[in-house]
């Protein structure tokens, strides 16, 4: 080999050694009613860091089950508190924070049915109500503490239809398949159409949003980039503008 | 630990039914497969066989949207006072016939193919009407291929799981089928109950292929004899 092509061979070797030091790839799971804003977040934290990211969308019950079940993720961003919690007592988690506070809103399609949320529930008027599955969807599980506290559980309950996640409760009403439905504030904050009830905060829980760094991340520095970034005020203010809270 | 039977019992019932209507819609159109010279024959053949190469998902995106208030279908069980398909029981019948439908028809139709020409052209020369032909020579002798397409219409829909995932809304007693509860058993940590229906459903699933080997082994045996 010729000494020039010699340096530029081992040139090369260099640059791509210290590229692959530098620009790691963050496996993140993030629960779906974040999707839209984690999407903005992603792109704008490779630009700023050159990490890349590999982002998986599901229900927060569903992502844990995979988490525990050796899912390759490096950071969880969940929908509530309760499953970054039980990762971190397992051991599997450390470092958890909120990075949003979501709120609920209910949904519908047709711009004309929702005047008053409330009311509305009550008159029970509609066919088919969607909500998450409150068993693995932490926005599902606040629908129903929202039924439960106007006191309509159970006359609604036969006009129940449940989303796999948000995502899906978003779509079943989008499509008109159901005529109105609960979802994440977030997944509807910036766009106008249809007509929605901002649920009162006194009828559920706080919807507290907690990240966790994994414990399969080892030492992959991108991963806790993206928990910096997270509670960076650019970061915030995205989270901010999709309807979110932020501590 | 507490174990909801329903889903089984709603299962057997989705299956019980699709195979029933599979039985119905498929059989005359196996059996117009195996006669006819059209040649809408191989178009019709794709797009009975179609269900098999397409995943779940695209069934079930279609489904939603043909089948939701703003799709034409929709629009006509809307007008016809019967409301929407999706997250019904009697959608998840609709979305079981298309799913299953291969798997009825292609037995039937190799059946049917089996025969030949001959007993039927004999029974034409002893004046038997095309009817008669059909309900009295074809079927009786297409029987094992009847067999087989209504257990594997039957096992396959009980073991499906996408569609009903898509088209369902989860609603129990409605449409939340064994599949989509034992998928809720295991996202909630409920590995118990998963364990209980998934272990039944591997032991139901057995129960069926042995079936129809022994089936197969016999009605070989019959043909040899």
């Amino acid at each position: 080999m010729s000494t020039p092509l010699r340096s530029l061979t081992a040139a090369a070797l260099l640059l791509g050694a210290t590229t692959l030091a530098q620009a790691e790839e963050v496996r993140v799971a993030v629960a779906a009613n974040f999707t839209a804003a984690m999407k903005e977040i992603a792109t704008a934290f490779e630009q700023a860091t050159g990490h890349s990211t590999r982002i998986s969308y599901g229900s927060t019950g569903k992502l844990y089950t995979q988490i525990v079940n050796g899912a390759p993720f490096d950071v969880f961003l969940a929908a509530d508190q309760r499953r970054p919690a039980l990762l971190v007592e397992e051991g599997r988690a450390s470092a958890p924070f909120t990075y949003a506070i979501g709120e609920l809103a209910l949904w519908s399609a047709d711009p004309a049915l929702i005047t008053d949320g409330a009311a509305l529930l009550e008159s029970g008027a509609f066919e088919r109500l969607a909500i998450a599955n409150p068993k693995t969807a932490p926005y599902g599980a606040a629908a129903m503490e929202v039924l439960e506290s106007l006191g309509l559980a159970e006359t609604l309950a036969p006009k129940l239809v449940r989303g796999d996640n948000i995502a899906q409760t978003y779509q079943f009403v989008a499509t008109g398949n159901a005529e109105l439905g609960f979802v994440a504030l977030a997944q509807i904050a910036l766009d106008p159409s249809g007509s929605r009830w901002t649920v009162e905060p006194s009828h559920y829980r706080p919807i507290r949003q907690d990240a966790v760094l994994l414990d399969g991340a080892g030492s992959n520095p991108a991963a806790q980039a993206l928990l910096d970034y997270l509670q960076d005020e650019a970061a915030r203010a995205v989270i901010t503008r999709y309807g979110y809270a932020t501590d | 630990m507490s174990l909801d039977l329903t889903p089984v019992w709603l299962t057997l019932k989705l299956a019980t039914l699709t195979t029933a209507v599979l039985l119905v819609v498929g059989t005359p159109l196996a059996w117009w497969l195996s006669q006819t010279r059209s040649r809408l024959k191989q178009i019709v053949a794709t797009l009975v066989a179609l269900p098999l190469v397409l995943p779940p998902t695209v069934l079930g995106f279609y489904l939603l949207l043909l089948l939701g208030p703003h799709g034409p279908i929709g629009a006509l069980t809307e007008r016809l006072g019967l409301g929407t398909l999706p997250f019904t029981f009697a959608g998840l019948v609709v979305g079981s016939v298309l799913y299953s439908l291969p798997f009825m028809v292609q037995p039937v139709h190799n059946a049917f193919e089996a025969i030949g020409q001959r007993p039927l052209e004999v029974a034409a020369t002893l004046r038997a009407s095309p009817l008669a032909r059909f309900l009295d020579v074809a079927l009786p002798l297409a029987l094992p291929g009847l067999l087989t397409g209504a257990v594997l219409a039957f096992a396959h829909t009980v073991g499906e799981f996408g569609v009903i995932l898509m088209i369902g809304g989860n609603i129990p007693g409605e449409t939340k089928v064994l599949s989509v509860a034992i998928y809720d058993h295991v996202e909630s940590l409920e590995w118990a109950q998963a364990h209980w229906l998934a272990g039944g459903m591997v032991l139901f699933s057995f129960l069926v292929v042995l079936m129809m080997n022994l089936l197969g082994q016999r009605m070989r045996r019959i043909g040899h004899g």
